[in-house]
């Protein structure tokens, strides 16, 4: 789930309606205490980082004038939480509060619907106040469509004890709420604590807001990176990986870096939520370290799956590649052998890899891997769905221990590498697809017109074309990567599929220069 | 007999024209049921598969007849509303393929179905198989692969994870057992078919003697199977694997999460619910298919 942080969360409440404390952002102390002067006397400080229980661990502060607020300030910005620095304070006008109560909109799977909460008690410790029988919590499912309906408000307000002008105020925020949770397409959204003041205003006083990480595209203003909670801000790589996933919708891509500790790291490639699950415990039991965690799932394009492996092979200091998901896949497994193999040949691979592609089609993507990775110095072993990823990463654990990494060395890659003499190009979802047609002249087979999965080609005069009309067929490549296999197994190498990773190359350049 | 898929099944394929809907299309009408129709909004007039495709879902069951189920393979930001066409038109059940489809989405596709009195299994689902009757989605992949993976039985398998899904029936057939219906509910926290809902078809269907379930953290399906367990609602032998125990580290939930599920979605809560009723809770993966063994009366 992708969450805002608080000062985003309160601007969008406050957008619909909703009152929040008067407030800044800050990045410096001396901006927090330009801020504390026109404020207030007395002011909140509150480090923007994503953990819960801020107030315990001194992230939320008080402090009494500019000076105060000034070292204060320094103090949270020298801290770190979860080995990030604190970069950035939102600081508020305390106000007086008299009464702080909780509110929240949930999606609850059991009903399949929306569900508001208000509690008569608020602050720290609520799921404590939950198990406390003076505590009164009410709850009422709502319309996805229709929202909360102003009378459920009220009667929600009502029965947490809430009555005259608080109760009509209250009941006009859950409203507000509720409409802030349908429109931003929010997993949970939850106002801890709600204040009324002592001058009888509704006020969000705090905001954790999570959203529905499927539904980010479609909400730009929330400006989240990456769709999903990751629990660190997002690395270089990440952001990279980010990039590709929203580029290309077929099948899911998501790539987290985990550890860069301890010495036996590796670079993990999983398939599927459960077997990928599955697969990281085993590769544990074997002793290992998971480096990252990759998941291309759900049908993925080869084109996808390449990129993928590109993220991992960039990865420093692994001494192995574990490529194993749920190992009886529905999907065609020979898409993702054919990404394996233009990345590890590329790159080249310079560590030991073991690639469980067990499912449908896996005979023909455990013959891709043998056949186009066999001549590497690192062992590449594939197999099926009747080894198991224990199995599999026992394997490993032995092909670790007999091939340290190797140094950087010369491979062919799958694509042709000299400019054409003679070119014939087209666009393809992600990517470009060039053939020599000077090479072609002498290649009798054309293997790569039998090779194309969509079969959008054909040769017309001795060429390879795109089927009449070109631009439907160019429109209709899958990216399968069968035909520039194909013409480099002919030996021809006419073929070059240029599958761009953008910001890839500039990353690696970068993080090079920093080494030296 | 099987729940939701059989051979007689008549199918309509909405997002008949792209690259899953055309490989989809040809499992389904390789191994069973019946594919009458193919929908892509613009492309009626086409075939895929010898099967004609039409512009909307109502013109294509005009032309055709009714049909039982939809299956739905088109981007996850249209699903949602191609499954409501599909409801619209009349169709009562439809499998939703695509994954990433929205939450909220989802929750007004939800309000829509109870209004016409129609189910939906997914999102984020690979469908369901009855073996040697037929398939809707995309479980196998291939007809090859659909026939050699999976053997008729009398064992309901359902499923929290897709390839875990395929995993158990495969490992079940290994060991001589054989599947009534496999069904993957979907890997969404909001589905149309949760586990509880396809554990009460499989208790109406006699062919099912026994029921191997996968779970997940989160959620909290599992606990509510084991509340129909205690009412009796559900009463035939469930074997049940939850994944995630060593995920549950990392896992966080809101406060309000917290207060509405009052303790539940966790590992160890639905391992202690399933296991208080009744339920055999295996620790390994690896030890479905000797638990079923011990179980079943028939092999």
């Amino acid at each position: 789930m992708a969450r805002l942080l608080e000062y985003k969360a309160k601007a969008i409440l406050a957008a619909s309606g909703i009152r929040i404390p008067p407030g800044k952002v800050v990045a410096s102390a001396e901006a927090a205490a330009n801020a504390a002067r026109e404020l207030a006397p007395s002011t909140v400080l509150k480090a923007q980082v994503f953990t819960t229980g801020r107030a315990g661990k001194g992230l939320v502060r008080f402090a009494n004038g500019d000076a105060e607020a000034t070292a204060v300030a320094s103090e949270l910005l020298g801290r770190e939480v979860r080995g990030f620095p604190v970069s950035e304070i939102l600081i508020e006008e305390k106000l007086a509060v008299a009464k702080e109560l909780f509110a929240a909109c949930i999606v609850s799977d059991e009903l399949a619907s929306p569900l508001a909460l208000l509690a008569s008690r608020g602050g720290s410790g609520v799921e404590e106040l939950a198990k406390d029988p003076a505590v009164i919590f009410s709850r009422r499912a709502f319309s996805a469509t229709a929202g909360l309906l102003p009378f459920q408000a009220r009667t929600m307000a009502r029965e947490v004890g809430l009555r005259g002008k608080e109760l009509t105020k209250a009941a006009s925020f859950l409203v507000k709420l509720a409409g802030v949770f349908l429109q931003e397409e929010a997993r949970t959204l939850e106002v801890n604590p709600l204040a009324i003041t002592e001058s009888g205003e509704v006020v969000a006083l705090d905001c954790h807001f999570s959203v529905d990480d499927y539904a980010v595209p479609r909400h730009p203003e929330l400006e989240i990176e990456i769709a999903r909670e990751i629990g660190h801000p997002p690395t270089e790589l990440e952001r990279i990986a980010a990039k590709v996933e929203a580029a290309d919708h077929r099948g899911t891509f998501f790539f987290l870096e985990l550890s860069t500790e301890g010495e036996r790291l590796v670079g993990f490639h999983g398939a599927g939520g459960g077997g990928s699950m599955m697969s990281m415990d085993a590769l544990n039991r074997a002793g290992f370290t998971a480096r990252n965690f990759c998941d291309t799932s759900g049908n993925p394009s080869a084109a996808k799956v390449y990129r993928a492996a590109k993220h991992i092979l960039a990865l420093e200091g692994i001494i192995g590649y574990f490529a194993s998901g749920s190992g009886v896949a529905s999907q065609e497994q020979f898409h993702s052998a054919r990404g394996f193999v233009k990345a590890f040949r590329e790159w080249p691979l310079r560590v030991p890899a073991v690639i469980r592609l067990g499912g449908n089609k896996e005979e023909i993507a455990i013959q891709i891997l043998n056949d186009f990775l066999g001549d590497l110095p690192v062992p590449v072993e594939a197999y099926g769905k009747d080894d198991s990823a224990e199995f599999c990463a026992q394997r490993l654990k032995t092909l670790v221990a007999e091939h340290p990494p190797v140094e950087p060395y010369e491979c062919a890659p799958t694509s042709r590498t000299a400019p054409a003499q003679e070119e014939y190009a087209f666009n393809t979802l992600t990517g470009r697809i060039s053939i020599d047609h000077a090479i072609c002249a002498g290649c009798k087979e054309k293997p790569c017109i039998a090779a194309c999965i969509p079969q959008i080609l054909e040769e017309r005069e001795g060429k390879v074309l795109l089927r009449e009309p070109a631009e439907e067929s160019a429109h209709r490549c899958t990216e399968c990567l069968a035909c520039e296999l194909a013409c480099f197994e002919s030996g021809k190498r006419a073929v070059k599929i240029d599958l761009p990773i953008a910001g890839f190359e500039e990353y690696l350049a970068r993080r090079k220069e920093g080494g030296q | 007999m099987s729940i939701l898929v059989h051979r007689h099944t008549r199918v309509l394929v909405q997002g008949i024209t792209g690259r899953e809907g055309r490989v989809r299309t040809k499992l389904m009408r390789g191994y069973g049921p019946k594919v009458m129709a193919g929908v892509t909004p613009g492309r009626g007039g086409e075939e895929v598969e010898g099967v004609p495709v039409f512009d909307t879902v109502k013109q294509a069951l005009n032309e055709v007849g009714n049909v039982d189920a939809s299956v739905i393979f088109v981007p996850a930001f249209a699903a949602a509303d191609a499954a409501m066409e599909a409801m619209d038109a009349g169709i009562k059940f439809v499998v939703i393929v695509p994954d990433r489809v929205p939450l909220h989405d989802v929750l007004k596709l939800t309000e829509f179905a109870k209004e016409r009195q129609a189910a939906f299994l997914g999102p984020n689902t690979l469908g369901c198989l009855s073996p040697g009757e037929g398939v809707l989605g995309m479980m196998g992949g291939s007809p090859e692969a659909a026939r050699s993976f999976f053997k008729p039985g009398r064992v309901g398998v359902a499923s929290r994870s897709g390839g875990i899904t395929s995993s158990i029936a495969y490992y079940l057939g290994k060991e001589g057992i054989g599947a009534s219906t496999i069904v993957h509910v979907g890997g969404d926290s909001v589905v149309g078919m949760p586990l509880p809902t396809v554990l009460s078809r499989f208790q109406q269907d006699d062919a099912t003697e026994l029921v191997v379930i996968f779970g997940e953290i989160g959620t909290t399906q599992e606990e509510r199977v084991a509340e129909m367990m205690k009412r009796g609602e559900f009463t035939k032998p469930l074997v049940a694997y939850i994944g995630g125990r060593q995920a549950e580290e990392g896992t966080r939930f809101s406060h309000a999460g917290a207060i509405v599920e009052g303790g539940r979605g966790g590992y160890e809560s639905k391992v202690e619910a399933l296991t208080d009723a009744g339920a055999q809770v295996v620790l390994r993966f690896e030890d479905i298919p000797q638990q079923v063994k011990k179980l079943l009366k028939t092999a």
